[in-house]
C-alpha cells in the first residue's frame, strides 16, 4: 500500500507538476524511475551479499530464502534501470548506449544477477546450490562500491549524483521531492515484492513439515490464496 | 501543473516517445513481477494440494 501511494504520487508529480529541466527539457522526468530503480538494484545486490555472508558464516536457511527471492526482483531493477538509462540516453548523450564505466559496471551487475540464478538452477542440491550463490554473490559485492565511484574514478558521460544524504540538494525541492518519494517507494515495493517471495519460498522449503500443512489448510479455508 | 494542457503533458516537450517508452516499461516490469510473485504462491498452494510435489526434485521446478 505504502508502496503504491509513495510511487503514485512520486511520479505524478514528478511528470506532470516539476518543472522541466534548462538543459534537457522534459526528457528528464525519465530520472523520476531511473535513479530510484538503480539504487534499489545496488542495494538488493548488497542485501544479496549480506545474505550469503550470513549463510555462509551462520548456516541460517533463511538467509538462502532471501538471496534467492532477491535474484529475479534484483535483476528486474537493473534491467530497469539500464533500459531507462538507455532510453534517456538517446536524447541527452545522442546514443542509446555507450561503454563507460557506469553503464559497463550496472552491466555487470545485471550479469551477476544472471550468474547467480543460472548458478542455483544449475546445482541440483539445495543445500551445496544456495552456498555457490552465497559465494559467487558476497565476491560480486566487489563490483557496487565500483558502480558507486565509476563516475568519480573514470572520466565518464555519465554525470555524477545530483542527490547525496550529507550535502544539499543541487536542484529546487519540486524536483528532488518526487524524485525522494518515488526512491521511498521503489524500496517499498522491493519490501513488498520480497516479503511475498520470501514466504512462499520458506513454505516451498519446509513442505514437508507439520507446520506448513497447518498453514496451507488454514489459507485454503480463509481462500486466502 | 508545469503543462499548458493535457496535450503539452503527453507530447513531453517532443520528448513523449523516450518518456512514455520508459514509464511504460517500467510499469510492465512491475506488474510482471507482482504477477510473478502471486504466481509463484498459487502453484505452490496447487501443487502442495495436489500431493505430487512431496520430493526435493519437483521443489526445484518451482524456481524461486
Amino acid at each position: 500500500m505504502g508502496a503504491v501511494l509513495l510511487l503514485s504520487v512520486g511520479t505524478v508529480w514528478g511528470l506532470a507538476f516539476a518543472p522541466a529541466d534548462y538543459q534537457q527539457g522534459n526528457s528528464f522526468r525519465i530520472m523520476y524511475i531511473h535513479v530510484p530503480t538503480a539504487i534499489v538494484a545496488q542495494s538488493s545486490y548488497m542485501m544479496m551479499g549480506v545474505a550469503g555472508l550470513i549463510l555462509l558464516v551462520w548456516r541460517m536457511k533463511l538467509a538462502d530464502v532471501v538471496a534467492a527471492a532477491i535474484v529475479p526482483l534484483g535483476f528486474s531493477m537493473t534491467l530497469i534501470a539500464l533500459f531507462t538509462g538507455a532510453i534517456w540516453g538517446k536524447p541527452t548523450w545522442g546514443t542509446w548506449w555507450i561503454w563507460d564505466a557506469r553503464t559497463t559496471s550496472m552491466l555487470v551487475l545485471l550479469f551477476l544477477f544472471i550468474g547467480v540464478g543460472a548458478l542455483r538452477d544449475a546445482i541440483s542440491s539445495v543445500e551445496t546450490a544456495g552456498r555457490a550463490c552465497a559465494v559467487l554473490a558476497v565476491v560480486g559485492m566487489i563490483n557496487i562500491p565500483i558502480i558507486k565511484y565509476s563516475v568519480d574514478w573514470w572520466l565518464t558521460l555519465h554525470q555524477s549524483s545530483s542527490i547525496s544524504l550529507t550535502s544539499a540538494p543541487t536542484m529546487p525541492s519540486s524536483m528532488w521531492v518526487p524524485l525522494l518519494l518515488n526512491i521511498l517507494g521503489m524500496y517499498c515495493f522491493f519490501g513488498a515484492v520480497l516479503t511475498s517471495a520470501v514466504r512462499t519460498g520458506i513454505l516451498i522449503r519446509e513442505q514437508n513439515t507439520v507446520w506448513v500443512a497447518e498453514v496451507v489448510a488454514g489459507e485454503v479455508d480463509n481462500d486466502v490464496f | 501543473m508545469f503543462f499548458d494542457s493535457f496535450g503539452a503533458f503527453l507530447a513531453m516537450g517532443g520528448h513523449a516517445f523516450y518518456v512514455w517508452l520508459a514509464f511504460g516499461l517500467t510499469l510492465l516490469l512491475i506488474l510482471g513481477n507482482i504477477w510473478r510473485v502471486r504466481a509463484l504462491r498459487r502453484t505452490f498452494f496447487r501443487q502442495y494440494m495436489s500431493k505430487q510435489v512431496r520430493s526435493r526434485e519437483d521443489m526445484k521446478e518451482l524456481h524461486l
